[in-house]
């Protein structure tokens, strides 16, 4: 082994710790700045807990993060599943028809432009008389998540020895019991992963939500958009910490959770 | 580690080129008697195909479907009614209607996106930044990236996860982080003033470069992972072929690391350039009002002027214009994905 070529250089060093800084810093001073006791965000004036009451009391802000929850739960549980089956028929399924156009289906959405697919799913539900709210977002977030659900999964399955589906079946287990036995307790850590990942996607999304949502149901980021495009608030500092930090307690389970289940040591990345 | 395979598996041009060169797996296991092998997975392949049913018909419905009616009411007119476009198509009023309809359809809302030079200097605008903060992505990421790439091993699935983490967390978040430090008495002029760099506060807020700043700090993440995996896969054994050979550090990184890391950088640039596109948030919140990128106007179109006739032209032509992109993109994920 090239030791001595694979030694960090001071610049490797430098550069890993700007990124990080510069990737970390803002989230820092956001939360830092939830606990201001003053009204004025930029003014320093001791720590409070005042803004976090104030969320608390806010009853607006608290049916829509309601709202943003049901949503996540539905869409993420739901994509999970729908992702799932994708994923194991695009890994394991050969060959079959219209397999182009089911990947091509799969992976477009991960980089289209949210407007586009807002839009033009608002265009099918109007033109299907759907009511407008909790189930339009829910749908579309589904069709979002599923495709990122997919691609995480489809990676720990292509990662897979699959000789462990061969033996089982060479042992007399026919393919679905091979594959209950044997593949799914593998993918479980990816699964869990993907629907983490569906979540937080679903409650971070502000562009297709506000196509498909309709008056009176918003969510968490249509809530937060319409504030801060009025100017900088500490309320919305506290609820921002918040769901950062559900999101930090909801990862670092999932860390531990993955490194517990895997056997071999390795380290399951969510993406 | 496998390094790299003789077939040009981490070379970009056979992304381009078409197929993806397919690693003979199951055959080349040697544990398995071959013709055994080959039949099990068949077998295993005919009931996981079923699973791709619910999956399919769900993109089909709510994936490609939709776009049909995206490019039906971008042939259509605003008018003052529920849903507000003209013509509508109903299907029980038999034929005639239908073609009476059909009849209506035009292309007058392309020939005013071509016309109005608001819609041309959008797309401009849009092309510009992405390239603009692609290239900016780049040239940060890459040493962010090749830093974690030798870092020791237990350190490198700590360094991931400290570059995931921000990605999990919300785009909006951290868009709104940037605007509490950008403010006029934000933390950032106040270090400044305090510094004695500048005399009074700058403006941040509005302009262009808190637009780059805020897309270039939220799509890192989308640029440095997919650097980060083709240059983790990297065999160390070549670069010390290289230095053996007489390479200095740095012709070995440009002759060797570099081009082998292509792919990685393909599938960055792609994964940020076609979302900056058309994005929204950023833009809205960070840049000033006097220049639009597309997806405000289509926004603005759709949600201000109710023009949703003219809001789907403005999606139908982004999405011509991101095709060819978002082709290649399709490619290089299926290669990472399937050609395993």
């Amino acid at each position: 082994m090239a030791h001595g070529l694979k030694k960090l250089s001071a610049f490797n060093i430098t550069a890993l710790a700007l990124g990080l800084a510069f990737l970390y810093l803002p989230i820092v001073i956001l939360v830092i700045y939830s606990f201001n006791a003053s009204r004025l965000v930029t003014v320093w004036a001791g720590w409070s807990t005042r803004w976090y009451r104030e969320f608390f009391n806010d009853r607006a802000m608290l049916d829509a993060a309601w709202m943003s929850f049901r949503v996540g739960v539905v869409s993420a549980t739901a994509a999970t599943l729908l992702g799932t089956l994708a994923a194991v028929a695009l890994s394991r399924g050969e060959r079959f028809k219209g397999r182009t156009l089911f990947s091509g289906m799969l992976y477009a959405p991960l980089v289209m432009p949210e407007v586009i697919t807002g839009l033009s799913l608002l265009l099918l539900f109007v033109a299907l008389n759907a009511e407008r709210g909790f189930w339009t977002v829910t749908v579309a977030h589904t069709t979002l998540t599923m495709c990122f659900v997919a691609t995480v999964v489809q990676a720990r399955l292509s990662a897979l020895d699959r000789s462990l589906e061969e033996a089982a079946m060479d042992l007399g287990c026919d393919p679905v019991r091979a594959f209950i036995a044997v593949t799914l307790p593998l993918m479980l850590p990816s699964i869990a992963a993907g629907w983490m990942l569906a979540f937080t996607l679903s409650l971070d999304d502000l562009v297709i939500a506000s196509f498909t949502t309709g008056p009176g149901s918003a969510t968490l980021p249509i809530r937060i958009y319409s504030e801060v495009r009025l100017g900088v608030k500490p309320e919305i500092n506290a609820i921002c910490t918040l769901i950062i930090g559900g999101i930090a307690v909801v990862i670092i389970t999932a860390s531990l959770a993955s490194r517990l289940s895997s056997a071999r040591g390795e380290t399951a990345a969510p993406l | 580690m496998r390094g790299v395979s003789k077939d040009g598996r981490w070379h970009l041009w056979p992304i381009l080129r078409g197929s993806p060169p397919r690693r003979r797996a199951p055959q080349d296991d040697v544990r398995c008697w071959k013709g055994k092998t080959v039949s099990a997975r068949r077998i295993f392949a005919r009931p996981a195909r079923f699973a791709a049913i619910a999956p399919y018909l769900w993109m089909l419905l709510f994936f490609l479907v939709p776009f049909g009616f995206v490019l039906k009411i971008s042939l259509s007119q605003t008018a003052i009614a529920q849903p507000p476009y003209v013509p509508q198509f109903d299907l029980t009023q038999g034929w005639a209607a239908i073609q009476a309809a059909l009849a209506e359809l035009s292309l007058d809302n392309f020939k005013l996106l071509i016309s109005d030079n608001l819609y041309v200097l959008s797309y401009l605008r849009s092309v510009v930044v992405a390239v603009i903060s692609t290239a900016i992505l780049l040239v940060i990421g890459y040493p962010i990236a090749y830093g974690m790439a030798r870092l020791p091993r237990r350190w490198q699935s700590v360094a991931m996860m400290l570059v995931i983490v921000p990605f999990w967390t919300s785009f909006l978040i951290r868009i709104y982080a940037w605007i509490n430090i950008l403010q006029h008495d934000g933390l950032l002029n106040k270090t400044l003033l305090a510094l004695h760099i500048v005399s009074a506060p700058v403006v941040w807020l509005s302009t262009d470069s808190a637009m780059y700043l805020g897309i270039v700090y939220s799509y890192l993440p989308f640029m440095i992972l997919p650097l980060y995996a083709t240059l983790a896969k990297m065999d160390p054994a070549l670069l010390e072929a290289a230095s053996d050979l007489g390479a200095s550090r740095s012709k070995a990184f440009w002759l060797v690391t570099f081009p082998l890391s292509l792919p990685g950088v393909g599938a960055g640039v792609l994964l940020c350039f076609i979302p900056i596109v058309g994005e929204f948030v950023i833009p809205d919140l960070l840049a000033g009002s006097d220049s639009m990128m597309i997806g405000q106007t289509l926004w603005l179109e759709f949600f201000t002027n109710k023009d949703w006739p003219v809001a789907s032209a403005t999606a139908v032509v982004l999405l011509v214009l991101l095709l060819a992109p978002m082709l290649i993109y399709d490619r290089l994920q299926r290669r990472q994905l399937e050609a395993r």
